[in-house]
């Protein structure tokens, strides 16, 4: 276990080192000169200060010493600093990252509760009525992309019954969010059916899967009643899979709250890296975009970890 | 084709204990093979597993639906303007915001525009760039995985922790960041959503190879003295078509879903040229005014073809895998 642990935390370390010369790289395709981006398009007539400006951040050293200079940054959690809103990229993550976490740790409680026993209804009612339901049910949210849902949940619930405002908690901090849990609910609603549509999938396919394992029969011929041997059997062994899968859908799961977010003008992570993106404020982008690969790199480090406990069979693999 | 083409280790159909998931993929690869094969050998005889494939794939009412939704779709975005004429050049305020009628059967926009002839227009720009970049995302993946898989050792490790870092960092991150370097054309936004998307495919067709190189009628194969290059070209990619058409059928739903949601968020394709996501994005300004017609059209016709997309993926691997079928 402990060998199988230290190769996996080493392989995650390559990956991340990986997605920063990735990061880097990018970092080096954008067009134009940094300088006379921040300086201005008059900086042209000034070369003195554009010299000025290489030196002081290490535009004028060779590619290998700034990738050298620019992680150091980062192992200090200097992320960047966007010259355009004149602010940290560490202290933007700061007031954003908090708004992000929050939005996407209910919405994903909120699916793995309903998309459990849905999964599990649908695997044991199989092909019957229910099951089509919440196939269909799944489908539909599955193939219906994440911005078009909250299009159409702000056309209900906020403009044809002006139930719930079409836009998240806006202002500074944390507290707007508990203050102004109605403005929460549409975005919460729309990520969390995202995530019901993905989890739901895996939860009836790794139901069924159980169902005709040998165990089941053996329970069966035991004299276990259906019910425990779906409870106690085919439940227990089912969720092993979904602990995975909530390592493994991290990535998506961040992007499916970058889009909600965008809809409702939620003003968490997701935002704001959209709002870089159209402002072409790079350093935000990059620096983003790292710690996000860095979350889902942690994410399936943690996913695997997880089934090497949860399983014991892969427990005895590694030894 | 000749019956001859056809390995030794093909199971005999009749006896389903003797199949395995994969093997069915193989006729898939050389239909005309499978075709002769069932055409040509007496009456009697059990059917091939393509046909038996077919069979399954056909009985799938949700995988027939898609392929017809699929159909439509394509005839309507790129058949369609030749029939429905209308303007789409020339903006004219006088006709704004028309609701639906004999004139304008979906309507007009904020330019005046037919809601019905763009959609036709903005379907055929979501349906090439998204088929295109899954047709490119595809051939890389494949390429990539297959190269990791057959080499292993030092080459396979090193091209997979590079997919391995590129698949942490989320596809639509990725493409946001890449899109906002350079100006989206068509091409280049095909060139972004292969860039970003091959990588699920490369890891499928990896693990496809590692697994059927150590299969034992490859084994047999290589006892008999068959080379590499046989056992390639003959049994590794043949049996791997079904797993890659599949994953191919859910990279053109993703391939169309990023697209529509990059366009959806200004970033994808730029005006004057418009996607369905385009569409929404504008409808969307007016959604206080009650103009569902600029909301709904574009919306139904993204949700009906991923999911077709998807239908039809679930169908093919239905009918690829036999485990299933026996279920």
């Amino acid at each position: 276990m402990s060998v199988f642990l230290v190769r996996r935390v080493l392989q995650s370390l390559v990956v991340i080192l990986l997605v920063t010369v990735i990061t880097f790289g990018l970092l080096r395709l954008i067009p134009g000169n940094p300088a006379i981006a921040v300086l201005g398009p008059s900086a042209f007539r000034n070369p003195a200060s554009i010299h000025q400006f290489d030196v002081q951040y290490g535009f004028n050293r060779p590619w290998y010493s700034q990738y050298w200079l620019w992680l150091d940054h980062i192992l200090h959690l200097n992320l960047g600093f966007s010259w355009k809103l004149n602010q940290s990229v560490f202290s933007l993550l700061g007031t954003h990252l908090p708004k992000t976490i929050f939005l996407v740790g209910i919405s994903t409680i909120l699916a793995l509760l309903l998309a459990v026993p849905i999964g599990l209804i649908q695997a044991v009612r199989r092909n019957k009525l229910a099951d089509h339901f919440f196939n269909g049910f799944s489908t539909v949210f599955y193939a219906m992309p994440a911005f078009l849902l909250g299009i159409l949940l702000i056309m209900f619930f906020a403009i044809k019954i002006p139930i719930f405002p079409p836009e998240g908690p806006q202002g500074e901090g944390l507290g707007v969010l508990f203050t102004n849990f109605n403005a929460l609910v549409l975005p919460i609603i729309s990520l969390t059916l995202v995530e019901i549509a993905l989890f739901s999938r895996y939860m009836r396919s790794a139901v069924l899967d159980n169902l005709t394992e040998d165990y089941v029969r053996t329970a069966k011929a035991k004299g276990a009643s259906e019910r425990r041997v779906l409870v106690r059997h085919v439940l227990r062994n089912s969720l092993i899979p979904i602990a995975t899968l909530l390592g493994l859908s991290l990535p998506g799961i961040i992007a499916g709250a970058l889009i909600t977010e965008a809809v409702f003008n939620y003003p968490g992570m997701g935002y704001l890296f959209y709002q870089a993106a159209l402002n072409q404020d790079y350093p935000i982008l990059l620096g983003i975009t790292l710690v996000v690969a860095v979350a889902t790199v942690v994410g399936s480090l943690l996913a695997d970890v997880a089934y090497a406990v949860l399983d014991p069979r892969v427990r005895y693999v590694s030894q | 084709m000749s019956l001859n083409s056809v390995p030794p280790e093909l199971p005999d159909p009749g006896n389903p204990s003797a199949t395995t998931g994969l093997v069915t993929a193989y006729e898939v690869v050389e239909p005309e093979a499978a075709a002769t094969l069932a055409g040509g050998l007496p009456a009697g005889k059990p059917r091939s597993t393509f046909r038996r494939g077919l069979e399954v794939f056909l009985e799938n009412k949700l995988a027939v639906t898609g392929v017809a939704i699929f159909v439509f779709m394509l005839l309507f975005c790129f058949g369609g303007p030749l029939v429905y004429h209308t303007d789409q050049l020339r903006v004219n305020f006088a006709n704004e915001f028309i609701p639906p009628g004999s004139a304008h059967w979906l309507g007009t926009d904020a330019n005046g525009f037919d809601v019905l002839g763009r959609l036709m227009r903005a379907g055929q720009i979501s349906l090439e760039v998204g088929l295109a970049a899954a047709a490119l995302a595809t051939v890389v993946g494949v390429l990539w995985g297959a190269i990791a898989g057959y080499f292993g050792g030092v080459v396979d490790a090193s091209l997979m922790r590079l997919v391995d870092a590129m698949l942490s960092i989320p596809t639509l991150f990725l493409a946001i960041v890449v899109v906002s370097l350079v100006t989206p054309s068509k091409t280049v936004l095909i060139l972004v959503i292969a860039l970003t998307s091959w990588l699920t495919t490369s890891r499928l067709v990896r693990g496809e190879a590692l697994s059927l190189r150590t299969r034992d009628y490859v084994q047999a194969m290589r006892v008999m003295g068959g080379g590499s290059r046989r056992a390639v070209l003959r049994h590794i990619a043949p049996n791997a078509v079904g797993t890659i058409m599949v994953n191919a059928t859910f990279q053109v739903a993703d391939a169309i879903a990023l697209i529509v949601a990059l366009s959806y968020l200004g970033l994808g394709i730029r005006p004057p040229a418009q996607d369905w996501g385009g569409m929404l994005s504008d409808g969307i300004q007016y959604v206080n005014d009650g103009y569902w017609w600029l909301i709904f059209p574009a919306g139904i016709c993204i949700v009906a073809v991923i999911a077709a997309a998807i239908f039809i993926g679930e169908g093919l691997r239905d009918a690829v895998e036999v485990r299933l079928q026996r279920r």
